[in-house]
């Protein structure tokens, strides 16, 4: 592979010191500490918190908000932005529902869902790059369109009970650790290594710092732009399977909670809303954070009700978060 | 200042293709039968107009700011439930009013605040305080719908001025309200001009920030208001009962021609886009296709007018 003059541009400057040294691995750093300092308190304040079923259980909830999160990483790296991903994955987990239930192979489900979301990611691109919509507008206006398709395919009913080879993606164990956290380390750790060492990967950051440039340098923005948008749709319908895996039934309501976190998670892991800056292990560890206030919510007794409530404002406190630590990169670049 | 309205203000001459896509939706839904042009059924279509036309007006003042607001449904919910709480603990509907007034505007502050102060994103913000009105509105109610209200409120609802039903009569006079604001107020000129180019207007000495904030304030006052149509038509205040309801303001908006982007746009088209979705919905409910289908069709019918505009617009402009 010949790398492109500016990818190997980025790389050269991401592998300076301040690299080694300095913002990303502070800001992973910093994420570390904030997990430590919530897992001290809340050991401290329930019984319950530090015993290994339940360090699992938000591990394993971390993992499928993370799964969710990681295209939304890409797309906001890129300088866009996509708010269809949690309806994305409600419809790609009811037709792999009803796909399983109608006797066929649960592998053809999985098929289903991957490609069920790769397709509503790929019409994100092309609305987005073919009719120049706002990235907000066309992936709210696909936010809606899903939902209702599966309000449609779903007629109010729920659809439970699959074979159990199929539930063992979301509920089986290996060595005692859930299959749902081997499948986080598997696309951190992917994705990661495509980010960093691919020129596509370099090109999205490039894109998402600025886009003409990027242009200019000779980048196919469109294009890229428009595999980015199918890749989070094709990780909406691998979060899918995994999702309906582990709770065993789909309904049409199923995905609209898992909004918030997965915003909130990208965000909280350091990755700026603006473009062009974060990492997937951010978003990792910003999964944990979020797994860990709502388990912490459970254990304390705290009603559901408080939910969107707290997840709102983690959200907003991430982004003017994210605002300040921006300023203070500008001021030192 | 005259001079400088005219030069802020942006007025694109050609007709929006809300009107002729309008008008083929109201003919196919005339033609379709079902008992569409029945005098009640048209006497509906102004009540079920009424809440979206509310919501649309403020909206078309913040798009064109380039902003945008996916909390309004939350909010709404919010304040009807607030208003709901007080009527349910024994206060007068102006007391009542004016707790939901309160709780609108705080809303509309802080999303205004976030936005103009900081920068941010309108549509993250507003997802944030999506998030916490509908936690706040959980919170207060358990999640549970709030009743015994007392007949005030329907009454209100059902009462007429002037043969005009309530409801109809207050989201007019809030397209009344607007249209004054946007078109013959320094706060119009400042909309116009914070969408198109807030840096000069900034330079020019003019503090943007607050005008900015007070865009979004205004959207959680009418807010406010809304609840009142809302809680007295089901006479009762659920927690979630709005949300969802950004979307059609969003796309009545949208259809109406108003554009994210150069901070032009004009209301008249918003309160098309609100009659095209209102005879679309009403239609296809008398054709018993169910809402979630609806929803498909609004997205649909987006996606055709902007790419009419846009193709209208690159064929004015000729070849780039």
């Amino acid at each position: 592979m010949t790398p492109s003059p500016v990818a190997a541009g980025a790389r050269a400057a991401r592998a300076g010191w301040r690299h080694r040294l300095g913002a990303d691995n502070a800001t992973l750093a910093l994420r570390v500490a904030l997990i430590l300092a919530m897992a001290i308190g809340l050991a401290l304040s329930t019984d319950v918190f530090l015993t290994t079923t339940n360090v699992l259980n938000v591990l394993r909830q971390a993992s499928l908000l993370l799964l969710l999160a990681a295209g939304l990483t890409l797309v906001i790296l890129c300088g866009g932005f996509d708010l269809s991903v949690a309806s994305n994955l409600t419809l790609s987990a009811c037709l792999a529902a009803g796909v399983i239930k109608s006797g066929a192979s649960p592998w053809l489900g999985v098929a289903t869902a991957l490609a069920c979301g790769t397709c509503a990611g790929a019409l994100n691109g092309l609305a987005i790059t073919l009719l120049r919509l706002p990235a907000f507008l066309a992936t709210y206006a696909m936010l809606w369109i899903l939902q209702g398709l599966a309000f449609h395919y779903m007629g109010g009913q729920e659809i439970y009970g699959f074979p159990a080879a199929f539930r063992a993606l979301g509920t089986g164990r290996f060595l005692g650790v859930p299959v749902p956290v081997y499948l986080m380390g598997a696309v951190v750790a992917a994705g990661t290594l495509f980010l960093r060492n691919t020129n596509f990967g370099q090109e999205i950051y490039a894109i998402g710092a600025n886009p003409e440039a990027a242009r200019l340098s000779g980048i196919p923005v469109r294009r890229r732009q428009m595999l980015v948008y199918a890749l989070s749709g094709l990780m909406s319908g691998l979060a899918a399977v995994v999702y309906l895996a582990r709770v065993n039934a789909a309904d049409s309501g199923m995905g609209e909670p898992l909004l918030l976190p997965a915003i909130a998670a990208v965000l909280i892991g350091g990755t700026s809303l603006f473009g062009g800056a974060g990492s997937l292990a951010g978003t990792a560890l910003g999964s944990i954070i979020l797994a860990m206030v709502i388990n912490g919510m459970n254990l304390l007794d705290i009603k559901a009700q408080w939910q969107p409530l707290v997840v709102g404002a983690v959200l907003l406190a991430a982004v003017l978060v994210d605002l300040i630590g921006r300023g203070r990169r500008e001021r030192i670049g | 200042m005259t001079a400088f309205a005219q030069r802020v203000r942006y007025r694109p001459r050609r007709l929006p293709a809300i009107v002729p896509i309008g008008i083929v939706v109201v003919a196919g839904a005339v033609l379709a039968g079902h008992g569409f042009a029945s005098p009640r059924n048209i006497g509906n279509l102004g009540l079920q107009a009424s809440v979206l036309l509310m919501l649309s007006m403020p909206m078309t003042l913040i798009i064109m700011s380039e902003g945008l607001d996916l909390s309004a449904g939350a909010v709404l919910s919010l304040c009807s439930v607030a208003m709901g709480l007080s009527l349910a603990a024994g206060h007068g509907i102006g007391v009542a009013l004016a707790v939901s007034l309160a709780a609108g505007l705080a809303f509309g502050v802080t999303n205004g605040a976030l936005v103009s102060l900081f920068g941010l994103p309108p549509f993250v913000v507003t997802l944030g305080t999506l998030g916490i009105a509908e936690g706040c509105a959980l919170v207060l109610t358990d999640g549970n719908a709030v009743s015994g209200l007392g007949a005030g409120i329907s009454t209100l609802y059902a009462s007429h001025y002037a043969g005009v039903p309530f409801p109809v009569a207050v989201a007019l006079a809030t397209w009344l309200v607007t249209h004054v604001l946007l078109y013959h107020t320094r706060f119009g000129n400042y909309v116009f001009a914070i969408g198109g180019n807030r840096d000069a207007l900034v330079l020019a000495g003019v503090p943007a920030w607050a005008w900015h904030i007070a865009i979004y304030a205004y959207g959680g006052l009418v807010s406010g208001v809304a609840a009142l149509l809302l809680t007295g038509r089901m006479n009762a205040a659920h927690p979630t009962v709005a949300i969802g309801m950004e979307f059609d303001a969003i796309a009545a908006v949208v259809l109406g021609g108003t554009s994210f982007e150069r901070g032009d746009g004009r209301l008249a088209g918003s309160v098309l886009g609100v009659a095209t979705i209102t005879v679309l919905r009403n239609a296809l409910d008398l054709l018993g296709v169910e809402s979630s289908l609806q929803v498909v069709a609004i997205g649909v019918l987006i996606m055709a007018v902007i790419v009419i505009d846009s193709a209208h617009s690159t064929w004015r402009a000729g070849p780039a």
